[in-house]
């Protein structure tokens, strides 16, 4: 199911919630809303649930404006971080709950129960109540009631938070998975990055209400259009600071206290077109620590993440976020030098944070 | 002293001490519980076998007369005993499931499921007959319902020309049930609200995203969880109710007629301290004040059981999930 939506405003009473939302998703396409707590896509996804009903603007599911559609006749399915089971219900009661709401035969119930709950791997629990359930299969039985009506559209709101960290990996792989498998437009809100990008077809970036982004992961990673996007997405973020790019003898150099770094023409040249001071981005990945760098700076913390080294150094007043192989031996304090691959640098305006690489 | 015997010895008074604290937050609960109530228990007890009264009360105490079970005899036989007797189980159930405990549900169901701000408005107007003083409170229905030319509704009957009523002495029972009612329905409605607000929100929509409407959310969602809270007003409402006789006493004085209206702690009372000519038969009146402190203990301890109180209070049920 296509789903379309124009100039989407909620408000609750003067508290904006999400303005001026502009987004069309493809039949079968899996979309990620990634933001931080209180941007706007929890809201967005209730509207599309029909739990809040718009402000302003049009939602359109395939070609059926959807507006003040009740939440029941919308053959939606959704997954809560909660997971939202209801406690006096057996499993099975659990999930055969939206079947016996349209009316299916006893007989159908059972079939239908039987079938996605071998699917989700439940099959053997159907007796219990969500109270004696672990999270990991309570959040499979809320998916298995979320499927077992057939949905055109499945929503998933922050599903995988509740579940330790293990877990979760499996459980991402699953609903990936079951989604390419089943093809149903979906949903997914998160505000973990990780998530998003592993496994979303595309990716809409929410702050404050506003829509930052609508890309793919790729896209998103490699050509963000907003300084937003760019420190949201990737982990660890992206460092920023402020530099002054400017021309000379062929070149354009960057130029920031205890700073100066020499780049081509390809983004020197739309960098060095602003006046003043522009905001300089590097992922962590791009900076080096070597012999060969032509930036001194000394280490200020090392933290070991086990298959690499997570270093914080000090250049001046600055300070860069830098990957560096667990097989090294950096301490605290230890002079290095820095090599910036100026080829992954982005630039952003200051003022309005918007790209000067990439236009929207 | 043996080592092993002064250790014990620390040990039973290092427990006592660890106790302590307990039992000084316990003191305040347990001290009103034995000056108001296990007290007076006992003094009625006692009361109810002797023959104190005020034909035969004097100074002298002590001619006060041990009489066994002789009041129980007579109330058992008293002519009026059954009539009084069903009275109040008529009172009882009908005020109950109308009002503490149905129309309770209808309200707080119904200002759970609109605006949030005129929920509260309409909860609040609820609770007026509750907070009202039930003097005060009983003037303004009395004044209402009054024979023409006075009351309010009866006015209105002659301004459209209608025929006018003596509503309180030709419906009696309709307006004890309506005065208790009204007063009842705040208690339910508070606890129902509370309940019907904790359940979690994502449950709520949950359900209305399964397909559900708001009326069969009420019925397969709400309902079964606040299970708990009902049982809980039932019960306390039961036995709230069967002791209440102030609006009563004030209303109709168990009237009109011969106990048309009397209900049992409205006996007790009558017999024990208003009785006509003066002649209060404090004695008598106990008997009637403990067989209903009997009924109240043995539906408490029946509804504990049956509706296992001890899990209620070991966890919410609402937020089990």
């Amino acid at each position: 199911m296509r789903i379309t939506i124009d100039n989407l405003t909620k408000k609750f009473g003067d508290v904006v919630g999400v303005e001026d939302l502009t987004l069309h998703i493809e039949d079968g396409e899996f979309v990620a809303f990634l933001g931080p707590s209180g941007c706007g896509k929890t809201t967005t996804l209730l509207t599309l649930a029909g739990i809040y009903k718009p402000t302003d603007g049009v939602i359109r599911f395939g070609d059926r404006v959807v507006n003040t559609v009740q939440p029941k006749d919308r053959n939606i399915g959704m997954v809560f971080q909660s997971y939202a089971l209801y406690p006096h219900m057996t499993v099975f009661q659990n999930i055969a709950y939206p079947l016996k709401l349209k009316k299916v035969s006893k007989a159908d119930q059972h079939d239908r129960v039987r079938q996605v709950a071998n699917v989700m791997g439940i099959g053997n629990l159907l007796d219990r109540r969500p109270g004696q359930l672990s999270g990991g299969q309570q959040q499979r039985v809320a998916l298995g009631r979320a499927l077992v009506k057939e949905p055109d559209i499945l929503l998933f709101d922050e599903p995988l938070s509740n579940l330790d960290a293990r877990l979760r990996l499996t459980m991402r792989g699953e609903i990936k998975h079951l989604q390419k498998n089943l093809a149903i437009t979906s949903i997914y809100v998160t505000h973990d990055q990780v998530e998003a990008m592993t496994m979303a077809d595309r990716i809409a970036v929410m702050s404050g209400g506003h829509l930052q982004a609508f890309d793919s992961p790729d896209e998103l990673y490699n050509r963000p259009k907003t300084q937003f996007v760019a420190g949201f997405v990737g982990n660890p973020p992206m460092n920023f600071v402020n530099v002054e790019v400017s021309q000379a003898n062929g070149s354009y150099v960057a130029q920031a206290e205890a700073l100066q770094l020499t780049l081509g023409a390809e983004r020197g040249e739309p960098a060095a077109r602003s006046d003043g001071e522009v905001v300089l981005g590097m992922r962590p990945e791009d900076i080096q620590i070597s012999d060969a760098g032509d930036v001194a700076g000394e280490i200020f913390i090392v933290e070991p993440l086990g298959r690499e080294d997570l270093i914080d150094v000090r250049v001046g007043p600055h300070s860069f976020i830098v990957l560096a192989g667990a097989e090294t031996q950096y301490q605290a304090g230890d002079p290095v030098k820095l090599s910036f691959d100026m080829g992954q640098s982005q630039f952003f305006d200051p003022a309005t944070e918007r790209s000067l690489l990439w236009r929207q | 002293m043996s080592q092993r015997q002064e250790k014990r010895e620390a040990h039973s008074r290092s427990a006592w001490r660890s106790h302590l604290g307990a039992y000084g937050f316990m003191a305040p609960a347990g001290i009103l519980v034995i000056i108001f109530f296990l007290i007076p228990v006992a003094i009625v007890l006692y009361l109810s076998v002797t023959n104190l009264a005020s034909s035969n009360f004097t100074s002298d105490l002590a001619r006060m007369e041990f009489i066994g079970l002789k009041n129980f005899r007579t109330l058992f036989n008293d002519q009026f005993a059954r009539k009084i007797f069903f009275n109040t189980i008529f009172y009882v159930l009908v005020t109950l499931s109308f009002f503490n405990v149905g129309l309770a549900l209808i309200v707080s169901l119904l200002t759970t499921h609109i605006d949030r701000n005129a929920g509260f408005f309409f909860r609040a107007l609820w609770i007026l007959p509750r907070i009202t003083s039930p003097v005060v409170y009983i003037l303004i229905w009395k004044r209402m319902m009054a024979e023409a030319p006075f009351g309010i509704i009866n006015q209105f009957n002659e301004i459209l020309g209608q025929p006018t009523f003596n509503y309180v002495s030709t419906n009696p029972w309709v307006f004890v049930v309506l005065v208790n009612g009204f007063i009842g329905v705040s208690f339910g409605m508070i606890i129902f609200t509370s309940a019907i607000e904790s359940i979690p929100r994502d449950l709520l929509n949950a359900s209305l995203v399964d397909g559900s409407s708001k009326l069969q959310r009420i019925r397969y969602v709400i309902l079964p969880l606040i299970r708990w809270p009902l049982l809980f007003v039932v019960t306390y409402q039961t036995l709230s109710l069967l002791t209440s006789f102030e609006e009563i006493l004030l209303l109709t004085d168990g009237g009109p007629g011969l106990y048309r209206t009397e209900v049992w702690s409205l006996t007790a009372f009558h017999r024990a301290l208003s009785n006509y000519f003066g002649n209060a038969q404090w004695g008598y009146g106990s008997a009637f004040a403990v067989l209903l402190v009997f009924i109240g203990v043995v539906l408490a301890v029946i509804y504990m059981r049956v509706f296992r109180f001890d899990e209620l209070v070991a966890e919410p049920r609402v937020e089990a999930l």
